[in-house]
């Protein structure tokens, strides 16, 4: 468990890694009232001496899938903010990996470039009304569309009474950013902020708890911690069981194959 | 415009147990049936290995698509009406099978006050008992009459169930035995036995053994394997139409099905109807199907839809009472009445399960309760199940912990496998300021108006909910919980429409002013339209989808009368006053 915390603690929000990244690109001037180009960003991924050290098992573990990259989320910043704020809505414990472990930022950033990013199956012609049942999606922007609202707005409310970015605050201070947003206390464009702390906080607990296939629930992590087997063929020899039973955790991808 | 087809004896809107069972009973008999069905065609094949939460309950795989047509909601007249736009606010069943597929199985039977309430009630407590602007009618068939039909309706299904001693009279057992009990249910059915009550395992659509139902249809046994409700079975072990009466259609040669096939209008000239009007969704084509009998056997928003667009019969109105379709949205706001309970030295293996794997008892159902001593009418069903946890969807946790963040996640891993609830299966009667009917401003893809829904909670059903609250805290208590919470009282319908509840808008009864179809669902002024399903209940009868296919079973029955001898009404109305 020890080693296991202190991995888990060195991966804490993948902020030591993005900081050293951002910190080297504006002590290197590169930033500063400029434009950071993409292949000069990409070029600067690559250098091979950001890998460097030994490549151990660790490293081989830490490294990300080719699916655990972008493809709804347009700005660094953004995807900064959306991970500080499920990592408190679903945080690590003694229990195991939070929202930033599971995955959970990439299944989100998936989910939203898909149909149910874009309210495929929802009813959204006008006009919208004002209405007081908290569970009601009375908007007609797609659900990436109020994320984006809602993030850039819970930045811009961290950056007015703390002076820093979402990402950068205290645990505690970005609990009392989200609960804000929660009750609806900071004004959104289109939209609530109860409706949009809603789908984050629904989405997050989704990202945790779904079939790796969407690319949170990272190697079944939040199936162990609830002792939930995800997918098996049945029950039907232990229905009558009495003990609880542990019983290993498998996907659809095994459970297809 | 629309592109007029070769006519046929019966069209069917529908695929569901209410659309279903007449297109298999009537191609069975020689008629050439057409059934149309607004979604996607698919079989058992399609569920094979479909174990996906995500997608299936939460994504709402095989609901409807709410940017073709969805409800709009609002509690009572004064409200403005808003629409319900997500899948998570306002869903049924869509596809072949419709919300028959994704149903949890469990398979009661109305019971005698479900079908002769209002009689029934003046009877045991005098007119007076009933509450002021409650609607409360009898469906014009009594349980007798009724039980064959229940008989043939589990026959087809194979429903799996125990002797219930408390339970309304059947003349022929199950037609196979009862589910096994997981450790919950032993737990529930010993309480319920130490407080006196007579439990029973539930009554199940999935089976305890495989099954070959009389149309020599196949089910499997149920694996328990918790992906039930709102999933088509991986296994075939789920009675539903897609194993039972579509193919039993299909084998008979007569009969046709048109998926992605979207019905706009009922047509109709002189008094009786001509036929339908229907959009082919893939090219956009409209289509007119000619048919001697027409058949609306959708869900009862559809049902309701439907009749409203097509101005038949004569609508609902609040203010007076009169007129009849759109009467009675019920079952939007069930006042249930329950317990939750928190175990501390116990975990449960609650990720196994199945949709309608549990106990129950009929002890306080409608026919049993005692009503004089309290301030309610109707009695309930009570249940414990054990469906199977989904990781998504289970996350329980005691009141008053917050939503989200470090105490959220650690209570609701650790209560994940100790929390059980009980509760009761309520009736959800009509009210005069509760209906249905066309939404002024808002319209679904076709530009037609949406059904607006205008439903709110009344003070018979917190008086109910009260009541069974602190039965099912007994229980929950007598089970040996730590800690245990009753339900929260109703205080509004929270404006949500979904799981297969909502139910009247074309009610049955014996008196064409209050009712819109006869005991055969024939529509009183249109002899030739049957329309089937939740939508003729002139209230919500708990666990309705055993008493709907007995419906289904008698209109498939009146159907063939209707076509082969007597054209006309086949139920004399009770006065002879028929709206205009």
């Amino acid at each position: 468990m020890s080693d296991k915390k202190t991995q888990d603690k060195k991966n804490e929000n993948n902020q030591p890694e993005q900081e050293s990244r951002r910190r080297f690109l504006k002590n290197s001037g590169l930033v500063t009232g400029g434009i950071v180009g993409g292949s000069l960003l990409g070029s600067f991924i690559d250098n091979p001496f950001t890998k460097d050290k030994t490549t151990s098992d660790k490293d081989e573990k830490s490294k990300k899938a080719f699916t655990e990259t972008r493809m709804f989320f347009t700005r660094f910043e953004d995807f900064y903010v959306l991970e500080a704020a499920v990592e408190r809505i679903y945080p690590e414990d003694d229990n195991g990996p939070g929202a930033i472990e599971l995955g959970v930022p990439y299944f989100i950033d998936k989910q939203l470039a898909g149909p149910y990013g874009s309210n495929k199956f929802d009813y959204m012609k006008g006009p919208v009304q004002e209405v007081d049942v908290a569970s009601s999606y009375q908007t007609l922007m797609s659900r990436g569309e109020v994320f984006i609202e809602g993030i850039r707005k819970l930045n811009a409310k961290s950056l007015k009474d703390h002076d820093e970015k979402f990402h950068e605050l205290e645990g505690e201070q970005q609990d009392e950013l989200l609960a804000a947003m929660e009750a609806g206390e900071i004004d959104l464009r289109g939209v609530t902020g109860t409706t949009f702390f809603n789908l984050l906080r629904q989405m997050t607990i989704e990202g945790a708890y779904a079939d790796p296939l969407y690319g949170g629930n990272k190697n079944m992590m939040g199936w162990k911690m609830k002792e939930h087997p995800g997918i098996r063929p049945g029950y039907s020899d232990l229905i009558e069981e009495e003990e609880f039973q542990v019983i290993e955790q498998m996907s659809l991808r095994d459970y297809q194959a | 415009m629309a592109i007029k087809l070769d006519k046929v004896d019966v069209v069917v809107v529908g695929t569901g147990w209410s659309g279903g069972i007449p297109s298999a009973e009537l191609t069975k008999k020689g008629y050439k049936v057409v059934a149309l069905e607004r979604g996607r065609d698919h079989d058992h094949s399609d569920f094979v290995g479909a174990k996906d939460e995500l997608r299936y309950a939460s994504r709402y795989e095989i609901m409807t698509d709410n940017s073709i047509s969805t409800v709009t909601a609002r509690g009572t007249s004064d409200d403005e009406a808003f629409p319900l736009r997500t899948q998570s606010e306002n869903f049924e069943g869509n596809n072949v099978g419709g919300s028959s597929v994704h149903w949890s199985g469990v398979t009661q039977r109305g019971r005698k006050f479900d079908l002769e309430a209002r009689s029934i009630t003046i009877e045991k407590y005098g007119e007076d008992k009933i509450p002021k602007d409650m609607n409360l009618q009898d469906m014009g068939i009594s349980y007798d009459e009724l039980e064959p039909y229940f008989d043939q309706f589990e026959k087809t299904a194979g429903t799996s169930g125990e002797e219930d001693p408390m339970g309304p009279p059947r003349s022929d057992s199950y037609p196979t035995g009862p589910m096994r009990p997981s450790y919950p249910v032993k737990l529930f059915k010993e309480a319920a036995t130490n407080l006196g009550y007579h439990p029973v395992m539930v009554p199940s659509a999935n089976l305890s053994e495989n099954y070959e139902n009389p149309d020599g249809e196949r089910i499997n046994a149920c694996q328990y394997c918790s992906f039930c409700m709102m999933y088509g079975c991986d296994f075939g072990a789920k009675s539903d139409p897609v194993a039972t009466v579509i193919p039993t259609a299909k084998k008979t040669g007569n009969y046709e099905m048109r998926t992605e096939s979207y019905v706009r209008r009922v047509l109709h000239k002189d008094g009786k109807a001509t036929g339908v009007l229907y959009v082919d969704m893939r090219t956009g084509l409209e289509y007119e199907q000619p048919a001697d009998v027409v058949v609306v056997a959708g869900y009862t928003i559809s049902n309701t839809h439907l009749m409203l667009l097509s101005e038949i019969g004569k609508p609902y109105d609040p203010k007076t009472g009169e007129g009849v379709i759109g009467k009675n949205s019920a079952g939007l706001a069930s006042p249930g009445g329950g317990a939750t309970g928190f175990f501390e030295d116990k975990k449960f293996n609650l990720f196994m399960g199945a949709g309608s794997l549990g106990g129950t008892f009929s002890d306080l159902d409608s026919d049993n309760i005692d009503n004089s001593d309290v301030d309610f009418i109707g009695g309930g069903i009570c249940e414990i199940r054990q469906r199977g946890s989904g990781p998504i969807g289970d996350n329980p946790v005691p009141k008053d912990t917050p939503r989200w963040g470090k105490e959220y996640k650690e209570k609701s891993l650790h209560y994940v496998n100790r929390m059980l609830s009980v509760g009761f299966m309520s009736p959800s009667f009509g009210w005069k300021f509760n209906y249905f009917d066309l939404d002024p401003n808002y319209t679904d893809m076709f530009n037609d108006p949406l059904l607006r829904i205008t439903h709110s909670v009344t003070d018979q059903d917190r008086k109910y909910a009260e009541y069974f609250n602190d039965r099912a805290e007994e229980i929950m208590k007598e089970m040996g919980a730590d800690i245990v919470e009753k339900d929260s009282l109703p205080e509004e319908w929270g404006h949500t429409q979904g799981y297969g509840e909502t139910s009247g808008g074309v009610i049955m009864g014996d008196d064409p002013k209050t009712s819109a179809v006869n005991n055969y669902s024939q529509v009183w002024d249109m002899e030739n339209l049957f329309v089937i399903g939740a939508s003729s209940l002139p209230h919500k009868i708990p666990q309705q989808t055993g008493t709907i296919g007995a419906l289904a079973y008698r209109a498939a029955e009146g159907i063939d009368k209707y076509l082969s001898d007597d054209s006309g009404l086949l139920v004399e109305s009770k006065t002879n006053t028929l709206n205009a």
